[in-house]
């Protein structure tokens, strides 16, 4: 093999790898590949739910673990004038509803949600972008009161409708599924490190829920929906960022 | 770093003739070679895509903004990225898919080369390969671009089983399970990972390194596909067969 063609070998391979990755974004726009692409999500989600217990518990931290400084991130402040009126007064006219397909819908003040039995738990955060921050929450576990509500058979996911409407377009939202919901560490959280929930981290309540990544954990939550399908909901992909940027629904990935 | 050989010791014909084709490659090793192409291919590049949304990397169970990384960087530039521009939500759905693609991947072979016997016959260092003057011989040859001529190019050499071995057995299963330690719901299922790693951060740095690491055997096994005659060494992973090289001693012809 000659130098030339050696030469010309290697201008191929950098040509080829260009076009590769003009390719790859075409092919990324392309409605059927994208399908295909995307379908990788379900089967981590089957892969994860059927080689693992769908129970296990999220590693909790000691105190001396904890991130000297826990970051927030997303929304710091919703800043629309609903919000305004809700917070204005220590959040004394917000309520939480709980909707959809129960049967018994429900309403909760914030002194309300204290009064129930409260969970506490030092965990790590994990956000999508790549950090991890451990902190300590304390919140009513969610099937406290989904018990309340009496989830009807046929709810399979519940929305979480939040006070973030992201500059006025699309309200955040974000949906799980009854694994999720049921699990013992999935809380309505009002409290981080010891002090009442910051607006900055979704004052007056927001959910955790362990096994996923920081954007399925709704903030500033205005009403819980139990549901059947997705597919009316806003987008239809289950939540804001899955709507708007194409973001995994299952987010335990 | 040439390719896997078929024919062994034990084949009790007499030994090919250089310049005649000989099967050199099995169709498990061509197969498993060109999907990893593709598929580390794009896990680097949509990987560099992910490590943009936050390009920073720590040690420990935590690392945020107000926490001291131990590497800082600016965004890779869209060309070496997937998608080429930024989208953290399109480089996360190519990683993941292909992810999938590549672990089951090695796993298969695994079980393959285990059936067909190219971990044991082909992998498996020989007592007499590891001896320091055996090593020191290779090394010697590999420095000097002297590669190995008649059937004896259908063997590994010890520094090949070295770097195969280690990125078989040792590299990509880094790969798989530091990326197995990102994820939020096998933490929650299986946390010796995490433990492994110490931390689902130092998983994340581990992870960094072991791609670079992984791009860097790439390098050196192109520049040695093209030291030792790029088309005979491609057509023997497409096709499997490969031209047994002549002496160095007689006249080059029919590369």
């Amino acid at each position: 093999m000659t130098l030339m063609t050696r030469r010309s070998l290697i201008s191929g391979l950098a040509l080829s790898a260009g076009a590769m990755l003009t390719g790859c974004d075409r092919l990324a726009k392309n409605e059927s590949f994208r399908d295909v692409l995307f379908s990788a999500e379900n089967v981590h989600r089957w892969t994860q739910r059927a080689l693992t217990d769908r129970n296990a518990l999220a590693q909790e931290f000691s105190p001396d673990q904890m991130s000297p400084y826990f970051r927030p991130n997303g929304t710091r402040n919703p800043g629309t004038a609903q919000y305004a009126t809700i917070s204005a007064n220590n959040f004394a006219d917000w309520r939480l509803k709980i909707t959809g397909l129960v049967n018994r819908p429900l309403s909760f003040s914030l002194p309300q949600i204290h009064s129930l039995p409260h969970r506490d738990q030092i965990t790590r955060h994990d956000c999508v972008e790549g950090w991890s921050a451990i902190g300590k929450w304390r919140g009513v576990p969610l099937r406290t009161i989904l018990n309340a509500a009496d989830l009807k058979t046929n709810a399979k996911y519940l929305v979480f409708h939040c006070a973030d409407t992201n500059g006025g377009a699309r309200p955040y939202y974000e949906s799980i599924d009854l694994i999720d919901a049921f699990h013992p560490q999935t809380i309505l959280a009002y409290a981080l490190n010891d002090k009442p929930l910051m607006v900055a981290n979704g004052a007056p309540l927001r959910l955790r829920v362990e096994r996923h990544l920081g954007y399925k954990h709704a903030k500033y939550l205005m009403g819980i929906e139990a549901v059947d399908s997705l597919k009316s909901i806003h987008g239809g992909k289950g939540g804001y960022w899955e709507d708007v940027a194409g973001y995994e629904w299952y987010a335990g990935i | 770093m040439s390719g896997a050989p078929i024919m062994t010791t034990a084949v009790a014909e007499p030994d090919p003739a250089p310049g005649t084709l000989v099967k050199r490659h099995r169709f498990s090793t061509r197969l498993w070679h060109w999907v990893n192409a593709i598929a580390v291919a794009t896990l680097f590049m949509s990987g560099l895509g992910i490590f943009n949304a936050h390009p920073r990397l720590y040690w420990g169970q935590y690392g945020a903004n107000f926490d001291k990384p131990w590497l800082e960087l600016d965004r890779f530039p869209g060309w070496i990225t997937l998608p080429g521009s930024y989208s953290l939500a399109m480089s996360r759905q190519w990683h993941l898919a292909f992810a999938l693609i590549f672990a089951f991947a090695l796993l298969f072979y695994m079980i393959w080369s285990l059936i067909n016997r190219h971990i044991s016959r082909d992998l498996a260092f020989r007592r007499e390969e590891l001896s320091p003057s055996h090593v020191w011989q290779d090394v010697k040859d590999h420095a000097r671009l002297r590669f190995p001529t008649g059937v004896a190019a259908l063997r590994y050499s010890v520094l090949q089983k070295a770097s195969y071995v280690g990125v078989i057995f040792v590299l990509i299963p880094g790969l798989i399970l530091t990326g197995l330690t990102m994820s939020p719901g096998m933490n929650a299922a299986w946390p010796w990972l995490v433990e492994l790693f110490g931390g689902r951060q130092s998983a994340r740095s581990i992870h960094f390194l072991l791609a670079f690491a992984i791009v860097a055997f790439f390098l050196v096994h192109v520049l040695m596909v093209l030291l030792a005659g790029p088309f005979n060494e491609v057509r023997s992973m497409v096709t499997g067969w490969y031209r047994l090289p002549r002496d160095r001693n007689v006249e080059e012809t029919g590369r």
